[in-house]
């Protein structure tokens, strides 16, 4: 068998999750008195030390950021920092920050608390999507009992440091889980993306210095600060440190979420951890990191789930969303149901992406039904998505480009002769 | 509760408006914000209703016209795609006399797509309200669909 490591799932299933007495009996709080009793500095440099990295899609160094937060110059008295947890959870394919707040909700706020304290912030946010019910009412509870127990609110276990934490919902936009328009969202604004720069970190939510960081990231925090960054480091790959929750779904045995080392093959992932492909049917591609993801082959069976080995071969870990396909399914429907996804989340705020969006699905619908010419479709479904890379305003238009770049790349014999009727998923 | 109960919940800042939105929704027994509840908002955080109104009408979760006392989501997004939701969705639409956004003339379904649910490892998914129905198929759906409409039945509304 793989190993299964527990750190962002350290209590998930073990614990009653509304129970805050049932957490620090496994050790919860702990980290958060360790880290008070040091200076905010080591705090930082043990999460840069340990290599932790973004894991809501980017793979930013999260010591990093949290250094120019801290660092970001704050000459005004007003001058305030936030710190943001991005619980928005949305990409097709991803499940595990959900799996985080319904199964171990204080893990999560320990860790926010924690990086909070790391940059100086005193007000946080957690903006989670508003169809996650059961995540919003176990996050509800916990808050609520981390401030009757002290770790939150005024002057935290007598260290002087103060935080409140507040919960916010989002309302059904996918594009709200972008950094920046998540912040707009949270001002109560349409969620509408700003331009890069200024960065989050200079000039954040209410225009203040604001760390913002995935669920996932800052759950790995608490540990990192038991077990210290060195042992964190011996997990995962040299550029990948530690763990990753993976979500896997599509066509295998066993559908669900593991957390393994960074580095995993695809193949261990798919044949060891979720049992294997349903009905043992032959593999045929798997789709990496969601709707804003790529598709490999079985050539690509062996390679490393982490965020560099895959960038290498032009794939991206993103999220870690593993959708599985097997033989019966149809790479020409999968990329309609991916374009058709962001033809329905484009906000429509610049042109390349509300009218390019549309052009996709459309130029598709062409393919599906073109008895002759298919090569050109498929050319201009390649020219029409980088285009939209290089002009669209936000990543959201910049990433149709991924699933048809690789699935024209990997399965173009197919695209180029799969017609419609036999193109049903299913 | 009474919408100006709702309300005083919230402090007056923009940065409430979501969640004051969501809350007179789930308090509206139609599922949806008037013309009027948008306006109560508009007043109580001192902005104008276009303002509001501009916010309301962005995000998907929100509805400014009636619906049915339950919401079933579909979701249509890539991994329940592929496990078969079509079929799903046309076995409800048929049981449900309904196109998408529609509501039965009971008032008791409101029939909407939805993108991931993140409930991708019980695909294909949906919710109705607040809970989560997975590995759905044409036969299940019958079912659930007969649950709640006998359970309404029997409270008589
Ligand atoms: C269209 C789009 C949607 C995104 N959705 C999410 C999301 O749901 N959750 C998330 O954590 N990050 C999401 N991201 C990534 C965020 O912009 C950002 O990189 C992340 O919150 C940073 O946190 P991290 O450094 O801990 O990964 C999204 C990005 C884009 C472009
Ligand atoms: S790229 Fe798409 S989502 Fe981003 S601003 Fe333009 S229209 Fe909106
Ligand atoms: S794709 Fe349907 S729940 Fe995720």
């Amino acid at each position: 068998m793989i190993t299964e490591y527990n750190i962002a799932l350290r209590n998930v299933g073990k614990i009653n999750p509304a129970s805050i007495q049932d957490y620090m009996d496994r050790g919860g709080y702990e980290a958060l008195k360790k880290a008070l009793q040091s200076p905010s500095e080591k705090v930082v440099h043990d999460i840069t030390k340990s290599g932790l990295r973004g894991r809501g899609g980017a793979g930013f160094s999260t010591g990093l950021k949290k250094k120019y937060t801290s660092q970001a110059s704050c000459v005004l008295l007003e001058c305030m920092r936030y710190i943001v947890c991005n619980a928005d959870e949305g990409e097709p394919g991803t499940f595990k920050d959900r799996i985080i707040m319904e199964g171990d909700p204080h893990l999560l706020v320990e860790g926010m608390v924690i990086a909070a304290y790391g940059v100086g912030a005193e007000r946080g946010y957690i903006y989670i999507r508003g169809e996650y019910h059961q995540s919003i009412t176990m996050i509800r509870n916990a808050l609520a009992h981390a401030h009757v127990h002290g770790f939150l609110g005024n002057n935290i276990l007598g260290s002087g440091f103060s935080l409140d934490i507040e919960i916010k919902l989002g309302a059904g936009s996918y594009l709200c889980g972008e950094e920046l328009t998540l912040l707009e969202s949270l001002e109560g604004k349409r969620g509408y993306p700003r331009i890069k720069p200024p960065f989050p970190a200079e000039s954040g939510l209410f225009g203040k210095p604001t760390l913002i960081n995935n669920v996932e990231t800052l759950s790995h925090i608490p540990t990192i600060m038991i077990n210290g960054a060195r042992w964190y480091r011996q997990l995962g790959t040299e550029t990948s440190p530690g763990t990753k929750i993976f979500t896997i779904s599509g066509d295998v045995k066993n559908p669900g979420y593991a957390e393994v080392e960074m580095g995993v093959s695809l193949s261990d992932l798919i044949y060891r951890v979720a049992g294997g492909m349903k009905d043992e049917r032959p593999f045929k591609a798997a789709l990496l990191g969601g709707a804003a993801g790529t598709f490999v082959p079985e050539s690509l069976l062996d390679v490393s789930m982490d965020f560099d080995a895959l960038k290498e071969k032009g794939a991206v870990l993103g999220s870690g969303a593993v959708i599985v396909m097997c033989n019966d399914q149809s790479i020409l429907m999968m990329l309609d149901s991916i374009l058709r996804f962001f033809e329905h989340e484009s906000c429509g705020k610049c042109v390349p992406c509300r009218v390019g969006t549309k052009q996709l699905v459309d130029l598709l619908e062409k393919l599906k039904g073109a008895d002759d010419k298919r090569s050109d479709h498929i050319d201009a479904l390649v020219y029409q998505s980088e285009l939209m890379a290089k002009t669209a305003l936000c990543p959201l238009g910049q990433s149709p480009v991924l699933a048809i770049n690789s699935a024209v790349r990997y399965f173009r014999d197919e695209l180029e002769t799969t017609q419609i009727s036999q193109s049903r998923c299913r | 509760m009474k919408k100006t109960d709702i309300l005083e919940k919230y402090l007056p800042r923009m940065e409430n408006v979501l969640l004051i939105l969501h809350d007179l929704q789930n308090n509206s027994r139609m599922n949806y914000l008037s013309e009027k509840d948008l306006s109560l908002v508009a007043h109580h955080l001192n902005t104008t209703l276009s303002s509001i109104y501009g916010v309301a009408s962005y995000y998907s979760m929100f509805s400014l016209t009636p619906r049915g006392a339950h919401i079933i989501r579909i979701c249509r997004s890539p991994v329940c795609h592929c496990a078969g939701v079509d079929d799903v969705f046309n076995e409800l639409a048929r049981i449900l006399k309904l196109d998408v956004g529609a509501t039965t003339p009971d008032r008791l379904f409101t029939l909407e797509t939805t993108e991931c649910l993140g409930q991708c490892d019980l695909a294909p998914a949906m919710t109705i309200d607040h809970v989560v129905y997975g590995k759905l198929t044409a036969a299940s759906i019958a079912t659930i669909i007969a649950q709640y409409r006998k359970k309404s039945a029997s409270q008589g509304d």
